[in-house]
């Protein structure tokens, strides 16, 4: 009996030391308190500097729910880190598909969104999740094929045919993620009255677009990107443009704050600087130029201020 | 082929350099996950001590889960923590959510029955009637433990190299609760998932020969220390 109650104790302590887990386990929160010291500093130095803005950093920090393409594009990694010089606000990128951001939106998991479709954002704006809706920026789909063009799709000039040609000869490869891309190929089908599941050799990878472009590659098939991750992967792929340019094919970005009235943990202050950092001059225009040099092309659109209708045009 | 060959270039070239971001995230990588490692040490050492030697209700019950959690995907256990820390989650107020904390929550979950598995079975493998030899030699209840401990040392060092090399390794839970974010939760594994979809295959390489590198290294040490603990 003694002896069961020892090894009781044991298990007890195991136990015991689970939640210590929690607090014993710190880094963080050090950085935390560091950073925060040091924009403390910086913005007492701002202050006591005779500069023409002298207004006290923001601070604090706050979650982006985003999509791979912002990301994989390294978009963000040029965007945040100016965002965060200008307010001293951390962001914590999060990238996933447009639905999975939208979703996170939708349970207050995230302060700001930055998503690129338009309809699957309209329900979610409806539901009053996400609010103060601003137009950031476009570039676009094509679509990608093998370069012998089996569908004979290249030089057509209307969309519905040619995603008709592809459905008879496919195969299609799918990212199947609810993305921004896989909702924009959804409604490509749909324009052209196809069934998704009876496109010949429709596969639905529910992967991020390098791991789809690099799947459609292999497998000699087509599929739809956004232009900015396709050329990022270009040397690594035999795959070829096969159409592009029309109208449906616009790929537009809307960042979004989420409704701090609906979700009270909202960091609605960071949430909206970071909306109102996209569109600003500045910004559009680190936007705009980005990758230009390198690519020969821009990669993305800046479109603040414009009306949507006037996109792309 | 090409990537391969391009990868161990650049590999050797990162190593070589001293390159600062490569030096981050490994160093990162081997904090979180040997953190999670140590706790998880802490733990489940005691935990498969008791498990192995006790005699309740219930034993072969929690050795069941025990051996289900060692097989379970570490993806599962990722996405329940995520759930549990994210903002609308259960946990949600302690904001730990995309930080290395959570990351090392998540890896201490993975790890934890990988250890308590191996030394349950190490314990069980010593002779049934140790622990009353040395209580008849005097021997009190921790110096007990400690003995057999020692006596367990190959199966227990088995035990901790699973632990780490299940949870260095490991990428969903890693994704999912650590969120990837750059210079704050990217460990090697994330940032082969990045580098490989953004079309930087050479690069996804050097990374993974950096892991197995230091997966290697850690695995060596041990197993020095093992080897030479036996002869």
């Amino acid at each position: 009996m003694a002896r069961l109650v020892r090894y009781r104790r044991i298990l007890l302590l195991a136990l015991l030391a689970l939640p210590l887990l929690a607090t014993a386990c710190g880094g963080d929160d050090d950085d935390a308190t560091a950073t925060a010291a040091a924009s403390a500093t910086t913005a007492s130095l701002a202050a006591a500097t005779p500069s023409p803005t002298p207004k006290p950093k923001l601070g604090g920090d706050m979650i982006l729910a985003t999509t791979t393409s912002t990301r994989d594009s390294g978009l963000l990694d040029v965007l945040v880190p100016e965002f965060t010089k200008q307010t001293g606000v951390e962001v914590k990128v999060i990238a996933v598909g447009t639905g999975a951001a939208l979703e996170m939106a939708a349970k207050g998991d995230a302060d700001a969104v930055l998503v690129h479709a338009p309809t699957s954002e309209k329900k979610y704006i409806d539901q009053g999740d996400i609010v103060e809706g601003k137009l950031v920026m476009h570039n676009d789909f094509i679509i990608v094929g093998p370069a012998s063009d089996p569908a004979r799709v290249k030089g057509t000039k209307d969309l519905n045919a040619a995603m008709t040609a592809i459905a008879t000869a496919g195969p299609f490869i799918s990212r199947g993620d609810s993305s921004g891309t896989h909702t924009a190929e959804l409604n490509l089908w749909k324009a052209a009255s196809i069934d998704p599941s009876k496109v010949r050799g429709r596969e639905e990878t529910g992967q991020g677009m390098g791991a789809t472009l690099n799947i459609a590659d292999q497998k000699n098939g087509y599929t739809l990107t956004d232009r900015a991750t396709y050329l990022a992967q270009k040397k690594n792929l035999k795959l070829a443009i096969v159409f592009e340019g029309a109208k449906p094919l616009l790929n537009i970005y809307h960042v979004y704050v989420v409704n701090p009235v609906k979700f009270t943990k909202v960091k609605a202050a960071q949430g909206r600087a970071f909306a109102e950092f996209m569109v600003a001059p500045a910004t559009q225009k680190l936007i705009g130029e980005f990758k230009k040099a390198e690519l020969g092309q821009a990669l993305f659109i800046a479109d603040a201020g414009k009306k949507e209708e006037e996109v792309g045009q | 082929m090409d990537a391969l060959w391009e990868g161990l270039k650049e590999a050797i070239r990162l190593i070589v350099t001293g390159d600062a971001a490569l030096r981050d995230i490994a160093w990162r990588t081997v904090v979180v996950s040997g953190t999670a490692t140590l706790f998880a040490m802490a733990v489940g050492v005691p935990a498969g001590y008791a498990l192995a030697r006790g005699r309740f209700r219930g034993r072969t019950v929690i050795l069941g889960i025990v051996n289900t959690g060692m097989g379970m995907p570490p993806v599962v256990i990722g996405l329940v923590v995520w759930l549990m820390l994210v903002r609308s989650g259960p946990f949600g107020g302690f904001e730990l959510v995309y930080t290395k904390r959570a990351m090392v929550i998540a890896q201490f979950l993975i790890a934890v029955p990988l250890v308590v598995g191996f030394t349950a079975a190490a314990i069980q493998s010593l002779p049934r009637d140790l622990p009353d030899l040395l209580a008849i030699l005097g021997a009190g209840p921790v110096r007990r433990l400690w003995l057999l401990a020692k006596e367990a040392q190959l199966g227990i060092l088995a035990a901790v190299m699973a632990g780490f090399g299940g949870v260095v390794s490991e990428v969903g839970a890693s994704m999912t609760v650590g969120g990837n974010l750059q210079g704050e939760t990217r460990v090697l594994t994330t940032a082969i998932v990045t580098e490989t979809s953004r079309g930087e295959n050479e690069k996804a390489m050097a990374l993974g020969i950096v892991l197995l590198a230091m997966a290697f290294a850690v695995n060596i040490a041990l197993t020095s220390v093992q080897q030479r603990r036996r002869g």
